[in-house]
């Protein structure tokens, strides 16, 4: 006991009071309506050690916690507030026009909304099948030593900034979209009517290649945190009863993680779907709604990031932002379904820091 | 003897050639997966390296069509802005996370935190910068370098909330039980003991989130503005290497391009720094062994 009381500090405990031998025969202790005074309590709240620091710690931790619940409220209630204008002028219509002529004030979201699903539908084409693919290398087929380094470079691939994605598309992607690519394409598949009009580079198709390089990581990231979230014996039951590699990943491995998998090529089109800078840089930016991918096009986000600092009236304001709360409600909804479908399958698995 | 029938080894050969095929498929996926990553990096060392000198980390930018300049203000500004977001969202974002391990496991509210964070990750970096723009570059009425550090912070909050959660919940429940045993108050076992020993982790968690949010361009926008000015106060716009990056990219002057590059080059540099450091930690600080 000397040795706790050395070790926890160095003032000597005062003496306990015969007051506090009244409180072991309950009868003698006069009933009081508050907290009695006591010098042991005094003693431990002065030294941080009474309820009052820890009830006071868990009040401002639980204040830290409740901030998250009021960014989210924030943020809803302040794009409701400045697009009141707009909501109150179009209604839910809005989001069914074809306009969008800030001279005379006319704007609808349609074209947007079109090149936001077009764009990221594309995206999602192009990167789930090479994100399965690289995940199941990664976890069933690569060689222990080469799956750090792997998993490192796809991992890198997501730290990349958007900006420097969209740099490198501006220089690099659309020359060869223009140059190689879109002749390429014209050639073999004209026929499907998907490559007509003028190629000048930027477009549909760039911004949707663009795109696929920056969700890929995320998709391949948790695809294969959910593929390692199967059990062993799943794998070896199926490899004793005879099937090849393959046929193991496919029934013990993919058939357990179809819903895991569905919520993260859910998060990488929640991803895609928000996606600003690169795709701004690449995307022609006029509001269109055309069959042709290499025409040019606009998607919610890079509406927003190009032609808000120059929205001069109040109702042209009011409909980026509306178009800014169009997005938010879209985003947290598709992430919401998402992640509850990566949970319901990794429950139980150990904790990965993403 | 050979007991297969005919049907059995074509099937079998079947089996095996799919087998085969989707070996291949993989690998062929994976190398196309490196090859963009490989070709971005390569063409960024080889655009920027040529245009970096002394005078882009000490010059501001100079007057279109004049040699030289650099992005010494964007450099600086980039840290002023990313310091007021750290000291807002790093002690925000650690209590909520030692809220959700320590206080709220089990508990239905540390379940909806947790969730709201995560959807709160998916959330565009333009919808916050926006928000932000309406609530205070509107009531302010000018831009200022405060408002893009808000802006900031409130992303890497709910990032760093859920690894330092995610750290915490690896500390073993011998150490918290043992600390608790000896008299050690509640909070003192969360910040002395928890805290202490997930420490590594969180850091790196915290480091994750500051490269992330350091390459952010788009809550920068219509906040910070940007400035082709030295600028140190924070009541006014202030450059930031993303913003200039952004803005340089699309203009029409190959001089401007020639700093995009340098820049990019500083900025992946500056973020692949901390992801390495967080990959070689992250094995560390959390106790290894029985709990």
């Amino acid at each position: 006991m000397t040795d706790e009381q050395d070790s926890r500090s160095s003032q000597p405990v005062p003496p306990i009071l015969p007051n506090s031998l009244a409180a072991l025969a309950p009868e003698t202790v006069a009933p009081s309506p508050a907290v009695a005074p006591s010098v042991i309590r005094d003693f431990l709240n002065k030294r941080g050690g009474g309820s009052l620091a820890d009830n006071s710690f868990a009040a401002v931790m639980l204040l830290c916690a409740l901030s998250i619940f009021a960014i989210v409220l924030f943020i809803f209630g302040i794009l409701v507030l400045h697009s009141r204008l707009s909501l109150a002028a179009f209604g839910w219509k809005f989001f069914a026009r074809q306009a969008w002529d800030p001279v005379s004030g006319d704007f609808g979201a349609l074209p947007f909304i079109w090149g936001t699903l077009a764009t990221s539908l594309l995206a999602l084409c192009m990167a789930v099948p090479l994100a399965l693919g690289v995940a199941i290398f990664l976890t069933e087929l690569c060689p222990r030593p080469l799956r750090a380094p792997i998993s490192f470079l796809t991992e890198l691939l997501a730290a990349i900034p958007s900006v420097v994605y969209g740099l490198w598309a501006v220089f690099v992607l659309v020359p060869i979209m223009r140059d190689q690519l879109g002749p390429f394409l014209l050639k073999f598949f004209g026929w499907t009517g998907l490559f007509d009009g003028a190629n000048f580079g930027v477009g549909l198709l760039t911004a949707s290649i663009i795109l696929a390089i920056m969700i890929l990581p995320i998709i391949s990231s948790l695809t294969r945190d959910i593929m390692t979230a199967v059990p062993n014996s799943q794998r070896e039951a199926v490899l004793a009863l005879g099937a090849t590699r393959w046929e193991m990943i496919r029934i013990g491995v993919l058939r357990n993680s179809r819903i895991g998998i569905v919520g993260a090529v859910m998060l990488g089109l929640g991803r895609a779907l928000g996606e600003t800078m690169a795709v701004t840089m690449v995307i022609g930016n006029h509001p269109n709604i055309g069959k042709s991918l290499f025409a040019p096009a606009n998607t919610l986000a890079s509406v927003i990031a190009g032609e808000f600092s120059e929205a001069t009236s109040d109702i042209y304001l009011s409909a980026l932002i509306e178009i800014g709360l169009a997005l938010f409600l879209v985003t947290i909804v598709v992430n919401a379904i998402a992640r509850l479908m990566v949970w319901a399958v990794t429950r139980n698995a150990p904790a990965r820091v993403h | 003897m050979d007991f297969t029938s005919k049907s059995m080894r074509i099937n079998n050969a079947r089996r095996t050639g799919a087998n085969y095929l989707v070996s291949g498929l993989s690998i062929l996926a994976t190398i196309i997966v490196i090859l963009p990553l490989i070709a971005i990096l390569f063409y960024l060392v080889y655009k920027g390296a040529s245009s970096l000198n002394l005078a882009f980390f000490t010059h501001i930018p100079a007057p279109v069509g004049q040699e030289g300049g650099g992005m010494a203000n964007a450099i600086v500004g980039s840290g002023i802005v990313l310091l007021v977001a750290s000291l807002l969202g790093i002690p925000v974002g650690i209590a909520a996370g030692v809220y959700l391990a320590e206080f709220g496991r089990g508990k239905a509210l540390g379940t909806a935190v947790r969730f709201t964070a995560d959807v709160l990750n998916g959330v565009p970096s333009i919808v916050m910068g926006i928000s932000i723009y309406s609530l205070i570059v509107i009531q302010q009425k000018h831009f200022s370098a405060l408002a893009g550090g808000i802006a900031l912070a409130i992303m890497m909050v709910p990032t760093i909330t859920r690894t330092t959660e995610e750290m915490l919940a690896t500390v073993p429940h011998a150490i918290r039980e043992a600390a608790l045993g000896l008299g050690v108050p509640k909070w003192r076992t969360a910040v002395s003991v928890s805290l202490r020993t997930a420490s590594p982790g969180i850091i790196t968690g915290c480091m994750l989130a500051f490269a992330r949010v350091a390459g952010e361009t788009a809550p920068l926008l219509f906040t910070a503005l940007g400035n082709q000015f030295w600028s140190f106060k924070l009541n006014e716009p202030i450059a930031a290497l993303p913003l200039q990056i952004y803005v340089y990219a699309i203009s029409p002057y190959d001089e401007w391009h020639r700093l995009a590059w340098a820049g990019s080059l500083v900025l992946i540099v500056m973020i692949m720094v901390s992801v390495t450091l967080v990959r070689i930690f992250a094995n560390r600080g959390v106790l290894k062994g029985g709990s």
